[in-house]
């Protein structure tokens, strides 16, 4: 009782001291995820409305695998971009290795199947509904995904939550990428695994709580931009 | 509508069309010519709604050909019809924006898209719902905006699956009005339905289905006045066909 009683006034003290180490590790934190998950978007938005709409060899492969990758295991995300990125490795000579770059490829290709799975579900789900008026309307291949994909913007953006919150909570794959150097490659998760292990309970348990109350406001923003769009364009 | 050429008339010989090794559509022959209201009647599962999504080339036949005689291309041919459905398929924006977003489909220049699309609400009534949420709409309201939809396309043809299956007597009516008005302009219209006082009212030439044959094509007011066949009999008379 006294480890968490103590934890919640480390963590109020430091979101309240906006300590300068603290935020840095925040904000590295933000920046690696949210560079992943745009990434992620970027890549998975196309690819899973593509495997929904368009019939070529191996697409039920694709789809399967789609949805075994959404349950990457993180260390083994990050052991492989070790591999690659490291000085002997295919990439080595890049020099991305215990950068923040190579967090957010790790974090990137954890995130990319999550995003790809959800969206090839909702737009197959929209295209049941909204198939025939584009088949009637003769649209492009690339019309097709365009109304899809923004006309599905609110359930997508579940998918892109999803996303962000593997990304933010995960610490296997940074860990092994990124090193854990403080002022570099210091994240959140990894901060809270280093103060545990160093017997640092309070701490720890004070960034756990300010982790979530970032993800909490993450989500939050979310619903709210999603119900005030979602009502005016009646998803409902 | 406005094309040079039409692509009509359009041509359906020996169609057949099998879903999971039933034969839903026996060996149509059929030839729709430009000017006359075509109306598709025939109770439930006669296979209205199967012809005329393969004549609109979403479903592909099994046999048989559908020909777009004055056509030319499939493309010219495909982007010269519409299509209203039972349940219409409203995009998740504004009436007005449903509009648009046929319009940038369809190549139209940005800055014309806007004044037809209000054009195009105000003849369906809509031009005071232009910012309403489409799927926020009514039945009726929704089914005139699928026809104002249609509408900016400017078909030459323009294909109507019950369009009213759903509506109320006056939205009904409303949207029979509109389909006089694609008519007037010179669209040809070729409609499903399985109600025989909507037949009565729009149809030029009655095709008639039943099981999924073709049992009588006929001028309207002959079909109703002499139907030749048991079935047509049976059917205008009200009784239950099965």
């Amino acid at each position: 009782m006294s480890t968490i009683g103590s934890a919640l006034a480390e963590a109020g003290a430091l979101l309240i001291s906006f300590d300068a180490d603290f935020l840095e590790i925040v904000g590295l934190s933000l920046r690696v995820s949210l560079s992943a998950v745009a990434i992620a978007c970027l890549i998975g938005f196309p690819l899973g409305a593509a495997v929904a709409l368009f019939k070529f060899p191996g697409r039920g492969l694709v789809s399967l695998l789609l949805n075994t990758f959404m349950g990457l295991p993180p260390v083994v995300v990050g052991l492989i971009v070790f591999l690659i990125l490291s000085r002997s490795g295919p990439l080595g000579v890049l020099g991305l290795l215990f950068t923040p770059t190579a967090m957010i490829i790790a974090q990137a290709i954890l995130v990319t199947p999550i995003i790809a799975a959800l969206t090839r579900q909702i737009i197959a789900d929209l295209w049941r509904e909204y198939g025939d008026h584009l088949n009637s309307l003769d649209a492009s291949p690339l019309d097709r995904i365009g109304t899809l994909i923004y006309d599905a913007r609110f359930s997508l953006a579940t998918a892109v939550l999803a996303g962000f919150g593997r990304a933010i909570a995960e610490v296997g794959a940074v860990m092994i990428v990124g090193g854990n150097i403080d002022h570099a490659t210091r994240v959140m998760t990894t901060a809270i695994a280093l103060e545990t292990s160093k017997g640092n309970l309070a701490t720890a348990l004070g960034l756990g709580i300010v982790l979530l109350v970032i993800a909490l406001s993450v989500n939050a923003a979310v619903q709210l931009v999603n119900a005030s769009g979602a009502r005016k364009a009646a998803m409902a | 509508m406005s094309s040079l050429q039409t692509i009509l008339p359009l041509e359906i010989r020996q169609l057949v069309f099998e879903a999971d090794g039933t034969r839903l559509l026996h060996d149509i022959n059929l030839s729709l010519a430009s000017g006359r209201r075509t109306v598709i009647l025939g109770p439930n599962g006669a296979g209205k709604s199967l012809l005329l999504r393969l004549c609109h080339g979403l479903l592909t036949p099994t046999s048989g050909e559908i020909l777009w005689r004055g056509a030319g291309s499939r493309e010219r041919a495909i982007r010269a019809q519409a299509m209203v459905f039972q349940r219409t398929v409203m995009l998740r924006r504004s009436a007005l924006a449903n509009i648009l977003h046929t319009l940038k489909i369809r190549n139209v220049p940005r800055p014309e898209r806007r004044e037809r699309a209000q054009a195009a609400l105000a003849m369906a009534g809509l031009a005071h719902l232009a910012d309403r949420p489409a799927r926020l709409m009514s039945g009726g309201e929704q089914q005139r905006l699928a026809l104002a939809r249609a509408w900016v396309t400017e078909p030459e043809v323009l294909f109507l699956d019950e369009p009213t299956a759903s509506l109320d007597p006056a939205a009904t009516r409303s949207v029979e009005s509109l389909v006089e008005g694609f008519h007037a302009a010179g669209t040809k219209i070729v409609m499903a339905t399985h109600d025989l006082g909507q037949a009565r009212r729009l149809a030029d030439e009655i095709v008639f289905l039943h099981k999924g044959r073709l049992l009588e094509f006929a001028p309207a007011e002959e079909f109703f006045e002499t139907p030749r066949t048991d079935e047509a009999r049976a059917f205008t008379a009200g009784e239950l066909l099965w």
